[in-house]
């Protein structure tokens, strides 16, 4: 296969989330900027204009989704990006675009907490916060970058799932990898695939909002071009009335599930690195990933036999991936950037005497290669 | 074992490390052609505090991004050299700039007076980053002189140009004048006692 020289750029992860949202049709942005992700605000600001998109700095987060709710409705690929303390405030309107089903991606970019924390230190404690932070049984999709070229791969993977269930997607970014700067080489146009939104093909009269569909995701009507449809936070019927009906409401609280649930197959995005014949697996994702990923090269010069998993989806949790990795290693170490967020995942999906040990480390400083050989040695 | 090599530019926010890294890593990576990643680390306040920035090279993709043990540390004040001398490698290179660090730690230092140098000679303090960053290529061999230079001219602002190539020549010069000076070689022959 002939391959183009393409060309290559130094990016920052900020950066190559811009690139990405762009190239994946982005053409609204509304936020309030934050340590660490004020770089995408900066950037978008410069470069939307350009694309006839529109940026608008809003007042606070909360009516930063809000407007990117409302652009999105009309059609527009739409997007914001925050951190922990924005996020906070981000819940309320991240229920309502869950179960008004209104496409978005929100980018957080990790940093300590709780509350202002640590603006410049890097942190991994977000994780059930995207998972959990809204109110309401939901499902949610969160993808997980650790190189500068996956912030532009996954942004574009956010935009394209956001845009085929009809779901809210969380780009999780730690301040390690949004302040990073890697070679990138941007794919032509040609080459990335994108999705858009499946619109209605009937005439508006027929047009019915929230009528259920095999693959659980009705057509969406662009609001203003003659689809009258009423759009609420209440529970809703098909047509996007207020119901209190149960036959009603529970296959549209079901319907919200499947349509996640259904495709789990696709949105499992991830890395097996040397873990066929590993004794010793590490679970691990974002910056951490990249320390896990030394490790396991470090510990099979020594002779012990390390693998690694590296998670780029966050939820819905790799379930499958887990089990594949136990079939073989007995022992499976989580270093993580919180108290626990992802090794109480991987130890409710095993079902086997499998040992699970933790790395906690919450001084916001990365987890180190040596840290994580350290616990190899202790464990093994 | 893979190449890599590791590079920490430290000092306080507001003198232009984070830029520096950046220059140094996009000549290294986009022109030069190898494997790079530049990180950077500075506290909440807008100026002030302290402020680095790390530059990863290898010859093959780079897993753990931040500086490891040091093969080159620049500090351009006197806390950032207290805090991380003790990084370097046993064969590490240390360059201070002697306007503020007057302790030396290592008997090895190369001691350059980058931020008088700016002042005296380009009547403008801020290219004392430049004039660093024009040394520390040439005291390392990192990056080859060319690349750097294509790197600092499309990194800073329009109608710099003449000023900020003309620093970087001077702190290549400088460097020349200093190796010559001695030669730090002799003293990292010295027993490992790490290993």
């Amino acid at each position: 296969m002939k391959k183009k020289k393409r060309k290559e750029l130094l990016l920052q992860g900020n950066e190559a989330i811009v690139e990405g949202a762009l190239k994946a049709g982005c053409r609204f942005f509304a936020g309030y900027p934050i340590t660490p992700a004020t770089e995408i605000s900066e950037i978008l600001s410069v470069k939307l204009p350009k694309v006839d998109g529109t940026f608008i700095q809003m007042e606070d987060e909360i009516a930063s989704l809000g407007a990117v709710i409302g652009a999105s409705l009309t059609g527009t690929k739409s997007m914001t990006a925050t951190s922990g303390p924005g996020f906070s405030l981000m819940q309320e309107n991240l229920g309502f675009a869950i179960i008004t089903e209104i496409p978005c991606v929100i980018v957080d970019a990790m940093r300590g907490g709780p509350s202002t924390g640590l603006p410049t230190s890097p942190s991994q404690s977000d994780v059930m916060q995207a998972r959990w932070g809204t109110h309401g049984d939901h499902p949610i999709i969160v993808l997980c970058p650790s190189t500068v070229s996956e912030c532009f791969t996954l942004t574009i993977k956010a935009f394209n799932f956001s845009e085929r269930f009809r779901n809210p997607v969380i780009l999780l970014v730690d301040e390690v990898v949004a302040h990073m700067r890697e070679k990138i080489a941007i794919p032509d146009d040609e080459e990335i695939e994108v999705f858009n939104r499946v619109k209605p093909t009937v005439p508006p009269e027929w047009y019915i909002p929230y009528q259920d569909t095999p693959r659980g995701v009705p057509p969406m009507a662009d609001f203003g071009e003659g689809y009258r449809y009423h759009v609420t936070g209440l529970t809703h019927d098909i047509r996007g009335f207020p119901t209190s009906r149960p036959d009603e409401i529970d296959p549209f609280i079901r319907r919200l599930f499947r349509k996640i649930s259904q495709n789990f197959g696709e949105m499992q995005i991830g890395e097996f690195f040397m873990t066929d014949d590993a004794d010793i697996s590490i679970v691990a994702y974002g910056c951490v990933a990249r320390s896990a990923k030394r490790a396991v090269i470090d510990a099979r010069e020594r002779g012990i036999k390390v693998g690694l998993l590296k998670l780029n989806t966050i939820w819905p949790f790799m379930r499958t991936a887990v089990e594949k990795l136990v079939a073989k290693s007995k022992i499976v170490i989580v270093p993580e950037m919180n108290m626990g967020q992802i090794s109480r995942e991987v130890k409710r999906v095993i079902k086997s005497d499998v040992k699970v040990f933790t790395i906690n480390k919450v001084d916001s400083t990365i987890i180190t290669p040596e840290e994580i050989w350290a616990r190899i040695k202790e464990v093994s | 074992m893979a190449f890599r090599y590791d590079i920490r530019l430290s000092g306080s926010g507001g003198q232009g490390l984070i830029l520096i890294g950046i220059i140094l890593a996009e000549a290294i990576g986009i022109y030069d052609g190898k494997y790079v990643v530049q990180t950077q680390s500075y506290g909440p306040e807008a100026r002030g505090g302290s402020s680095k920035s790390e530059v990863v090279v290898s010859d093959t993709e780079i897993d753990y991004p931040k500086a490891m043990k040091l093969d080159c540390l620049l500090a351009m004040n006197q806390k950032s050299c207290d805090d991380y001398y003790m990084d370097l490698k046993p064969d590490g290179l240390l360059i201070v700039d002697s306007t503020f660090v007057t302790q030396i730690p290592l008997p090895k230092a190369y001691q350059i007076p980058f931020t008088h140098m700016a002042r005296t000679i380009f009547k403008r303090e801020m290219v004392a980053n430049i004039i660093a960053l024009g040394a520390l290529a040439k005291l390392t061999g990192i990056v080859s002189p060319k690349s750097l230079e294509l790197s600092v001219l499309s990194r800073v602002p329009k109608g710099t140009e003449k000023l900020n190539r003309d620093a970087l020549r001077a702190g290549i010069k400088a460097a020349e004048k200093a190796k010559k000076a001695f030669s730090p070689r002799i003293i990292s022959e010295r027993e490992d006692e790490d290993t």
